[in-house]
């Protein structure tokens, strides 16, 4: 399931893998378990590229729980739970940053 | 209005069984991720950052009031009660769970809608003019056309699996308000000596390589237009590069062949073709137009009392200055709803608003409402007697903002606060800018500006062909924006050309408030349109002004 590129997977400090529930699109992270859980304090942080591609593996492998699973920065929090570290996985995290219309 | 006959439903329901039994395989583990994703594509559900979105087709942007509260009881039912109305006359839901999206869709084909043709790489939904059958400055209904081929390409099977998506857009208008130039194929109906044809326009398009389209023929008879058609089509399918999905428009074919060339071919396929089972007879035509319900319009005059007297509130006036255009109909109006409100985001509609505007279609405007590609809606026939009463009902839903063609009517793609492929996030700037151009006098004072925003090249948000066009750039995870100024989506459509550095998320409002504040220094007289004063002054005035306070 690994594709050539993805074996050549280079990280540069605390990663988790993160990718969508298949049967509602909810954003997910792989736990140490081979869970998922739906909240990024959760999942699973590796600090190699042995480790990050060992991971992607095992998530690649459940895709008919989740999809789409890719290796994501994360900083390490003072109190230890890992935190997005660019405004994209933030997004991922905490969802749009608007106001949804009619939720006002 | 377009009427669905026994076939189309059947086929529709026929549809969404299938779907449904490929959702059961998928979430069973039976079909893989690999399988399953071009057929949820092919209809029209991605997956985008936090949620499945569902796209569903509005063809020619023509709405019954009963299918508009079908999208009202989706976004209820389904999502999180709004939809996104886009740039190609769709609506997307951006929180429908995979698990009853088959029960949505099934809401949606009783009412004769759905989401085929709006992904993947077919023939899509052909859009046109929310105007049609409605302004009179069109020759001929170009909705007929665009069910014509709809008819043709729906599932056709030598295109269902085209080298990449193919758009096409329609107008029978002297002003094109459908983008044709930018699109795979742009057909404009007019008339040469007595005859209706088509200019065929062939090879626009936006996204990483922008280019406007060529024209490869000036007249075709009317008859011959989905032999035409099949022949470009079936050139470009025969040429279209598959190795590179950069290189994979027909746009880059034409290009990289020139016009010519490109021309030469089609003429030479056509010329076998042009005679056979595709040629459109009268007969046809008819059939197609039977479907178009024309509404029973009452019989009116222009400039009712009741109007008149209406004008004497100045936000009236206002409003009906900016948003309501002219009929063919003597005591009719065409009128546009703005999804544009100070501070919301652009082309949202929430499901009351939704439900209130199928009832006041049912109510003032003979049931029917039209999609603009601007992110707005229209309802195409309104009595002018109605336009008071009209007018209030749609202040309280919010839909009033007297800002149509103005600077804060802004074409904005979902960006980075929805998509995966986004760079930057379009909404909240365009939020801002509403913000900042909230004075209505101000704007009105401004005139015609077009701004557009794309969260990423694949400019979704058409800003190449804003009059300023913002483009979301990212370095080293911060949001850059690129700014163009002058160009243009009409029927002399230009791309804009780029001021200079982008700039960050912060600074862009005030970058667009110089610009445009250079503007109102430097044109001629107030009628010298914005972009009018860009292409006589070229973009040098406005960078200078634009990056001053740096
Ligand atoms: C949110 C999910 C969306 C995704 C994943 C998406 C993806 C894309 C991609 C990849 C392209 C480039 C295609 C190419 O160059 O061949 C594209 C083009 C385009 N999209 Fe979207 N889009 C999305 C939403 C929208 C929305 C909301 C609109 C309308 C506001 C829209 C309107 C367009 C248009 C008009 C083009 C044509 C540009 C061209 O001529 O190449 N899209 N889209
Ligand atoms: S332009 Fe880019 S960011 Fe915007 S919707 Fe299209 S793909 Fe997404």
């Amino acid at each position: 399931m690994t594709s050539p590129l993805q074996q050549k997977l280079k990280i540069t400090g605390p990663t988790v893998i993160t990718a969508n529930r298949l049967t509602d699109g909810v954003v997910v992270w792989l736990k140490a378990d081979g869970g998922w859980s739906a909240g990024l304090a959760d999942a699973a942080v590796v600090n190699t590229s042995d480790d990050a591609l060992k991971l992607l593996g095992v998530a690649n492998a459940d895709e008919n729980r989740a999809v789409g699973a890719y290796p994501a920065r994360v900083e390490i929090a003072a109190d230890g739970t890992p935190r997005p570290v660019n405004l994209r996985e933030r997004i991922r995290v905490g969802g749009p940053t608007i106001a949804l219309p009619g939720a006002a | 209005m377009y009427v669905y006959d026994e076939f189309d439903r059947t086929f529709l329901q026929e549809r969404v069984d299938e779907f449904r039994d490929q959702v059961r395989r998928r979430l069973s583990g039976e079909l893989n991720e690999e399988e399953f994703k071009p057929l949820r594509l092919m209809n029209g559900v991605y997956l985008q950052l936090h949620a499945y979105m569902l796209r569903i087709a509005i063809p020619y942007g023509t709405l019954s009031s009963d299918q508009l509260r079908a999208l009202a009881h989706v976004a209820r039912r389904y999502d999180r009660g709004y939809g996104h109305f886009t740039t190609r006359q769709n609506i997307q839901f951006n929180w429908i769970k995979l698990e009853e999206l088959p029960d949505a869709m099934a809401d949606l084909a009783r009412a004769g809608m759905h989401g085929l043709q709006t992904s993947g790489n077919c023939i899509r939904n052909t859009t046109t003019d929310q105007w049609a059958a409605a302004t009179p400055e069109e020759i001929e209904d170009p909705r007929l056309y665009a069910e014509i081929i709809r008819q043709w390409s729906t599932l056709h099977p030598e295109f269902t699996y085209l080298p990449r998506k193919f758009k096409i857009a329609i107008t029978a208008a002297k002003h094109d308000r459908a983008a044709i130039r930018v699109h795979d194929i742009g057909l404009r109906l007019h008339r040469r000596d007595g005859e209706t044809g088509f200019e065929v326009i062939v090879g626009g398009g936006l996204g990483r390589t922008p280019f406007i389209g060529k024209t490869i023929r000036e007249f075709l008879p009317r008859h011959d237009l989905l032999s035409y058609l099949e022949a470009v089509l079936r050139t470009y399918n025969a040429n279209g590069r598959r190795d590179n999905i950069y290189k994979a428009r027909i746009k880059i074919q034409v290009h990289e062949i020139g016009t010519e060339e490109f021309t030469r071919r089609v003429e030479e396929e056509w010329a076998q073709i042009k005679d056979g089972a595709l040629a459109l007879d009268d007969a046809a035509i008819d059939a197609i137009r039977a479907h178009f319900k024309e509404p029973d319009f009452a019989t009116l005059v222009d400039d009712p009392p009741e109007l008149e007297a209406a004008k004497a509130d100045p936000a009236f006036a206002r409003w009906h200055a900016n948003a309501v255009a002219p009929h063919r109909k003597p005591g009719h109006a065409i009128v546009t709803l703005s999804l544009k409100p100070v501070g919301g985001p652009p082309g949202d509609a929430t499901a009351e608003q939704m439900d209130a505007v199928a009832d006041l279609a049912d109510q003032y405007a003979y049931g029917e409402i039209r999609v603009a590609h601007e992110q707005n809606l229209t309802l195409p026939h309104v009595a002018q007697k109605d336009l008071p009463a009209l007018w209030r009902a749609l202040d309280v839903q919010g839909l009033a903002t007297p800002n149509i063609g103005l600077i804060s009517d802004i074409i904005a793609c979902p960006g980075l606060d929805y998509c995966s492929l986004a760079n930057a996030r379009s909404i909240p700037l365009a939020q801002d800018l509403t913000k900042r151009f909230a004075d209505n006098d101000r704007i009105a004072d401004i005139g015609r500006v077009h701004l557009n925003i794309s969260g990423c090249i694949n400019a979704c948000g058409h800003h190449h062909v804003g009059h300023i066009g913002i483009l979301g750039v990212e370095k080293q995870d911060q949001e850059f924006y690129q700014i163009t100024l002058g160009g243009k989506a009409n029927h002399k459509a230009r791309l804009g050309e780029l001021l200079g550095p982008a700039v960050p998320e912060s600074d862009v409002v005030d970058v667009v408030e110089r610009i445009l504040d250079a503007y109102v220094e430097l044109r001629t007289d107030p009628k010298e349109t914005f972009i009018a004063a860009v292409q006589r002054l070229g973009i040098e005035p406005f960078k200078e002004r634009a990056y001053a306070a740096r």
